[in-house]
């Protein structure tokens, strides 16, 4: 009996040690700009999000929130899931996901101050509660952060294993007659992401998506 | 001393350096012995440990050979005794079949022979005399009368009675003859039976004596590969190349019909097992599906196994009879199941990628134009799920010929490498050694003008110019036996066996 136990304890031992607890999924965040110059842009935003949801697979995490006067918080978050390990179930998450964004772009109303930092520090609380293996912000906005008088956002980001990538920076007016205020603003949100030890990456061609999870 | 110092051991440097060149040859001619013997030395070292262990290693490869040859000899034993078993199994198959029902045909034979017999006694039957008293008045009817009417209608009755009587001997005899007839035509089926009855018994002969011929034939080789000769050594090392070469590509078939069973079944098994869990590196589902195909595959081993088909477990074919078809039908069946398993998987997969489909074009945004799939893919699919694993369990077939050639020919193949090696370890040798005499040439070379006024000097003596070490003729022979001779490894190997 005792040799008995023993075997079935050495045997348990041996796929426990098989079993790899390291997380595969990907958790992806995406904050999408509702401020009044980018709204019209979120029909874009509803193609990638249809993207995303053909190539994330079962037990992946998706969420998507609007970027606002304070976007630190959770009811900016328009809809987010984790998709269920069976692929019929996470199908029909994945319709049920795509209905809520068609919902919310009909129905999103502009704000007047763009609160990006706030977003992405909502985005790095949910991801790692998430605790996705490979985890991605997606930032669909031109990058113009403005915030309302009182709100502070000067808190340095925490972003290792993250890959922070800006979809469609548009160019503002400004940027047009002085190209320089677009690079310093992008620049600085680079320098940032990877100050916090996070990787950026910028996709403008919303034709060439598959580069967002190429590396 | 630096060599501004040494050009100024004169006034003229090209003094000095002439006075350096000639100190220097000095010093180079008196230590030519011991350089000559210090690079032959080494040159000789290199070569022989080289060539040591060429000699090693082409003694492996006899060693290796003579392995190979007896693996060579047993497999064709072991196919040649499997044959003939056969055959003899066809035999006593043959023997049961056709002379199980002697006795039975036997008896029919007797009582063919029998009714033959009474048929024949029956017609042998004597035809029906004329009545005794015929003569009598056959006589009476040839006395001369005198014409008295009286005697002449005697006489004349007598002779009706006669003609009478003569009439009805005769169709009594036409009839008894016909009856006879009669009789030797009802034996004509018996005479068919009796005829067919031995011409089955000398078919059964036939094939007996056809198998017998087979036997022989087989113990002829048999005897030839006992005997060990070198004809049968070469037909069993080309018979088991082309086996190789066959049971390769069978497999090779095989696996490819593994990974579209293994694509039919991993998806579906995500919706059993989850999609996102993993052991090690691999998919847990990918994995579940792949276990499934090996499982399917083993219970095929195990079914061939039971049927005797193929030996790789000897512990399923010295099963009793009984045990064996038990393991029939349990491996059958759960090879069925599994089937049915997997023909159902081909049908859930068939609806996830249809379900997978119709959301890749609504994100697509595209229009759904009422997909109904066709019936067609998904019953192909069942079915291939369904058969393939039968399919698969063939595998065991040629799986066996691929283990039992693999061992000839990757000897074989070790023996050529071990053959290779030690050509290079020679070449290595021969080229160090030669190096080795190249540079003791180089050195007389740069040292020629001590050696010639050497020469000038023993010539004047009278003395004869020894020649320098490495212009001696190497005529010695290397020796080229390892340490563990083959037959000093045979003789140890004897008692040990």
């Amino acid at each position: 009996m005792k040799k008995l136990f023993a075997i079935a304890v050495v045997l348990c031992l041996l796929i426990a040690g098989c079993t790899d607890t390291k997380s595969r999924s990907t958790g992806v965040y995406m904050l999408l700009d509702t401020s009044g110059t980018y709204a019209v842009e979120l029909k874009k935003a509803q193609k990638i999000l249809n993207y995303l949801l053909g190539i994330l697979a079962p037990g992946d995490t998706l969420a998507v929130a609007r970027i606002d006067t304070g976007s630190f918080s959770e009811k900016d978050i328009v809809s987010k899931v984790t998709f269920d390990e069976r692929p019929s179930v996470a199908n029909n998450q994945k319709r049920a996901f795509m209905q809520q964004v068609e919902a919310f772009v009909t129905k999103v109303k502009g704000s007047p101050y763009t609160d990006i930092s706030g977003g992405i520090l909502q985005a790095i609380e949910y991801l790692n509660e998430a605790e996705s293996g490979k985890k991605y912000i997606l930032i669909f906005s031109d990058l113009k952060e403005e915030l309302a008088k009182g709100y502070k956002r000067d808190i340095p980001f925490q972003l290792p294993d993250y890959n922070v990538i800006a979809l469609n920076v548009t160019k503002l007016r400004g940027d047009n007659i002085d190209p320089k205020e677009y690079m310093a603003r992008v620049e600085d949100w680079r320098a940032k992401v990877e100050k916090g030890g996070g990787d950026w990456g910028m996709v403008n061609d919303l034709e060439r998506l598959d580069n967002i999870f190429a590396n | 001393m630096t060599f501004a110092n040494m050009l100024n051991i004169t006034n003229s440097p090209a003094l000095s350096i002439l006075i350096w060149i000639v100190l220097f040859l000095l010093a180079l001619y008196f230590a030519r012995r011991p350089f000559h013997q210090a690079v032959m030395s080494f040159s000789k070292i290199i070569r022989n440990a080289l060539r040591l262990g060429a000699a090693s290693v082409l003694s492996a490869e006899k060693r290796l050979l003579v392995r190979n040859r007896e693996v060579l000899m047993a497999a064709g034993l072991e196919n040649a005794e499997r044959i003939v078993e056969r055959e003899f199994d066809r035999i006593a198959a043959a023997v049961t079949r056709d002379l199980e029902s002697y006795p039975n045909v036997h008896r029919q034979l007797s009582e063919v022979i029998v009714k033959l017999d009474e048929d024949y006694t029956n017609s042998a039957d004597v035809p029906p005399s004329l009545p005794n008293w015929m003569p009598i008045i056959e006589s009476i009817a040839k006395i001369e009368h005198s014409g008295d009417s009286m005697v002449a209608n005697m006489l004349a009755e007598i002779n009706r009675s006669l003609t009478e009587q003569n009439k009805k001997a005769i169709e009594d005899y036409r009839n008894s003859t016909a009856a006879r007839h009669a009789i030797l035509n009802k034996m004509m089926p018996f005479w068919r039976k009796l005829e067919r009855s031995l011409d089955g018994i000398a078919s059964s002969m036939s094939n007996i004596k056809k198998r017998a011929k087979t036997v022989d034939r087989c113990m002829d080789q048999y005897e030839k590969i006992r005997a060990g000769s070198d004809s049968a050594a070469r037909a069993l090392s080309t018979s088991a190349l082309t086996q190789f070469a066959i049971a390769a590509l069978v497999l090779l078939i095989a696996i490819g019909g593994a990974i579209i069973n293994f694509n039919l079944i991993a998806l579906p098994m995500s919706e059993m097992v989850g999609g996102a869990s993993y052991i090690g590196p691999f998919k847990t589902s990918d994995v579940a599906g792949l276990v499934i195909i090996l499982v399917e595959l083993t219970m095929g081993l195990f079914l061939m196994e039971s049927l005797r088909i193929t030996r790789l477990f000897p512990i399923i074919g010295a099963m009793d009879d009984k045990m064996r078809h038990r393991m029939i039908i349990i491996t059958f069946t759960l090879l069925a199941i599994l089937a049915g398993v997997e023909s159902a998987l081909a049908f859930m997969r068939d609806r996830i990628a249809h379900d997978m489909e119709v959301l890749r074009q609504t994100l697509a945004g595209a229009e759904q134009m009422g997909l109904s799939p066709s019936i067609i893919p998904t019953v192909g699919q069942m079915v291939l799920g369904f058969i393939l694993p039968f399919a698969l369990a063939f595998v065991a077939i040629p799986l066996e010929m691929f283990v039992a050639s693999s061992r000839t020919v990757l000897g074989a193949g070790m023996a050529w490498l071990l053959r290779l090696l030690a050509f290079f370890l020679r070449l290595l040798g021969n080229i160090g050694f030669y190096t080795g005499r190249f540079i003791v040439n180089i050195y007389d070379l740069a040292i020629f003008p001590a050696i010639w006024l050497e020469g000038i000097i023993l010539t004047s003596k009278g003395k004869k110019i020894a020649l320098p070490e490495a212009e001696i003729p190497e005529d010695s022979k290397l020796v080229e036996e390892a340490v563990d001779s083959y037959e000093e490894t045979i003789k140890i190997k004897e008692p040990q066996e």
